[in-house]
């Protein structure tokens, strides 16, 4: 009997696997299909594998300029973020006033509004700044989207570090900034990676602001992939290509990284 | 010594200066032509030293919202635009593009003049057209031959429908004809609008009341969902250009009213398995020929806010240009050249040898009239949209109303019932009446 629901339980966990997996799956096949074979009704599962749209792509784009921005963006957006919601955090976990949940759910309640709600402001804000089609302001912009989730997620971390310990230290005569630098940081260092991947992730990953605030200098992977699909014309081959090559780098550092990213996301659920 | 190294210094400052590339943003639609003109702007970088051209390429609904957008709070992150036959007479209206002043060399009339006027305002050009389109009917002539029919010269959609069944064969994946069912001012109320407009209907009156519930709106809808429900492949209501251009490359539509730009990709035999045996005629008509095929064009204006309009200018008059035609098909092939804008794209042999569709495809554009599109005067200019800036909103309320009866989740009356009270409800906020 236990042996059936193991195999039911792995059976079943393939099978979710495979489901989630199969878009990624589909993509990476329709990357090397022509573009007759990529629309093809039924769908086709073998074919003479082609490089065409890669080679498109590449003529046709400057892959390296985008994965750059995407590079800065996300590194500078996730440190930039960590410098502000370390301390927040630190504040919010050990010196909690009567205000402070309110003050963690009502930032959280500023990801429930639908970007496009602020497009035209923060769009006015940032020409008159000159900071269209910058990388500085798309950082910006990316640290401000997920302040909210690391502050929280940094919060859940430092509050469970033991009191105590800080007490210690005090009397040890540790200055805050002592107490921040010699005792949260160390032991908060497996939350602090979980987060600084997670945002990581979610900036490189970021399409809305990316083409809306940028054009041709600070446009990010995801404004490459947009840039192939079309209204007329076959472009899925093209579009999958783009993708694919958009992803992979992040993919790749995902797969290294999968440990800390699940630890992360999973921190503080079975409270 | 100081004094002298400044003012060298100051020198080689100026010089650089004075040799700085002007870098023109250039915002287009990704598509077959669009991808050409980026090809080709080597050549114009070639002949003008001091320009340097940087794209941004984006989807059609992305770039609207962008281009919009950056015109709207005069953003200027783009020096050209590729903006579309409806929104160019209401942004040259409100002046956020700078009027196009073409030289003699230009030959402002050997350009059609559909699109001439659809791009014009007071007689000022506010955008120059890169291509145009307009909507035909293709068919296949293999299986119309087969059935023992022959295509009328000028179809009536009775007609259209008696030879979709004849035709219908879904046994062997083959359907009576596929038409536009997906929501969208641009998608299925492009095409629906002209069904409208040939059956003798208005998107509004001369007060600028909707007329949805009109008889010609109730005919034309009650046809079509008709027509699809028993001729058309299943799952209409998700289907738009590229969906069908699929359907009809591997052989599974019979007809397909649609832009005329399909008929390139319908007859490449790289890309469609029925090349071959492709024909074409005029949009289907009812009760008037008035607006029965619509008219499109991409094209390219400065707007306003651009701080480098003479160079964008410049290169607009290159872009759109006699030479660019030539160009391109030297370079690339007469097949590939950007269609619907010329009269003297169309006199050329080598042209007209490459594009066996080019007399279905001019005879159409000269055919279609944005100023005269309906049969009872109507006040708004357009003949798939009314050139208005509520018509956006109340093209897509509509458009999802029919989506949902062609699948059968609404009655075509309470779909129509609803899209008058969404269209009479923005006409009232808009302050057309009260």
């Amino acid at each position: 009997m236990d042996k059936t629901l193991l195999w039911v339980r792995t059976g079943a966990a393939w099978l979710v696997a495979l489901l989630i997996f199969f878009p990624i799956l589909w993509l990476g096949m329709t990357a090397f299909k022509t573009e007759l074979q990529a629309i093809s009704v039924p769908p086709k599962f073998f074919f003479t594998p082609t490089l065409e749209n890669f080679i498109e792509v590449q003529s046709r784009s400057d892959y390296l300029l985008y994965a750059k921005n995407s590079l800065i963006t996300s590194v500078a957006s996730t440190l930039l973020g960590l410098l502000i919601a370390a301390p927040a955090a630190y504040s919010m976990a050990f010196f909690q006033t009567r205000r402070t949940k309110d003050l963690l759910v009502w930032m959280l309640s500023t990801k429930m509004m639908p970007a496009v709600g602020v497009l035209i402001p923060v769009y006015v804000v940032y020409q008159q700044f000159q900071l269209l089609d910058t990388r500085l302001g798309l950082t910006i912009i990316f640290t401000m989207s997920n302040l909210p989730i690391m502050v929280w997620m940094l919060y859940s971390y430092f509050k469970d570090i033991p009191r105590e310990i800080l007490e210690a230290a005090r009397m040890d005569g540790a200055t805050l900034y002592d107490e921040f630098r010699h005792v949260i940081l160390p032991l908060g260092i497996g939350g602090l990676a979980s987060t600084a991947l997670l945002c990581l992730v979610l900036s490189w990953n970021e399409s809305f602001w990316s083409l809306n605030l940028s054009s041709a200098k600070a446009g990010t992977l995801a404004t490459l992939i947009a840039s192939y699909s079309s209204p007329e014309g076959l472009f899925w081959a093209k579009l999958s290509a783009a993708s694919l090559m958009a992803i992979a780098p992040i993919i790749v550092f995902g797969w290294f990284c999968q440990k800390q990213l699940v630890q992360g996301l999973t921190f503080g659920a079975v409270k | 010594m100081k004094l002298k190294l400044t003012a060298a210094l100051c020198l080689v400052a100026f010089a650089a200066a004075a040799h700085a590339d002007t870098e023109l943003v250039i915002a287009t639609v990704n598509n077959g032509h669009m991808v050409t003109m980026e090809k080709m702007g080597k050549f114009f970088e070639k002949d003008n030293p001091g320009i340097k051209l940087k794209w941004v390429t984006l989807e059609e609904g992305t770039l609207r919202q962008r281009v919009t957008t950056d015109i709207a709070t005069k953003g200027g992150q783009f020096d050209v635009m590729t903006i579309g036959m409806y929104e160019t007479p209401i942004w040259g209206k409100k002046g956020w593009l700078a009027e196009i002043k073409p030289d003699a060399k230009y030959d402002i009339d050997d350009m059609l003049p559909a699109m001439r006027q659809g791009l014009s305002v007071n007689g000022k050009l506010y955008a120059a057209p890169f291509y145009g389109e307009s909507s035909m009917l293709m068919y296949r002539s293999d299986l119309v031959e087969k059935a023992g029919l022959k295509m009328p010269a000028n179809p009536t959609w009775t007609q259209i429908r008696d030879i979709a069944a004849k035709i219908n064969d879904p046994a062997k994946g083959v359907y009576g004809i596929c038409l536009r069912g997906k929501p969208g001012w641009g998608d299925n109320m492009a095409f629906l609008t002209t069904l409208v407009n040939s059956y003798g209907g208005q998107w509004f009156d001369m007060k600028w009341k909707p007329q949805l519930t009109t008889k010609p709106w109730k005919d034309a809808i009650t046809f079509y969902v008709d027509l699809l429900k028993k001729y058309g492949p299943p799952g209409s209501s998700a289907n738009s250009f590229n969906e069908i251009l699929a359907l009809y490359n591997e052989g599974k539509c019979g007809m397909w009213v649609d832009a005329t730009i399909a008929a390139s990709f319908i007859t490449d035999p790289k890309q469609s398995k029925v090349a071959d045996k492709v024909a074409f005629a005029p949009a289907p008509v009812q009760v008037t020929a008035k607006g029965s095929n619509w008219l499109w064009a991409w094209a390219l204006a400065v707007p306003a806010s651009s701080t480098k309009q003479e160079a964008a200018e410049k290169f607009i008059r290159w872009a759109t240009s006699k030479d660019y035609i030539n160009l391109v098909g030297r370079e690339v092939g007469w097949g590939n050249v950007p269609t619907g804008t010329r009269k003297s794209t169309y006199a050329n042999a080598d042209f007209l040898k490459a594009a066996k569709f080019a007399d279905a495809e001019k005879a159409a554009i000269i055919s279609a009239n944005p100023k005269d599109s309906t049969l009872p005067k109507s006040p708004y200019v357009g003949v798939q949209f009314a050139s208005i800036p509520e018509f956006q909103a109340i093209g897509i309320a509509t458009g999802q109303q029919m989506s949902a009866a062609l699948a059968g989740k609404v009655s075509v009356d309470k779909a129509l019932e609803l899209s008058q009270q969404a269209a009479d409800r923005e006409m009232k906020k808009a302050g057309y009446y009260k």
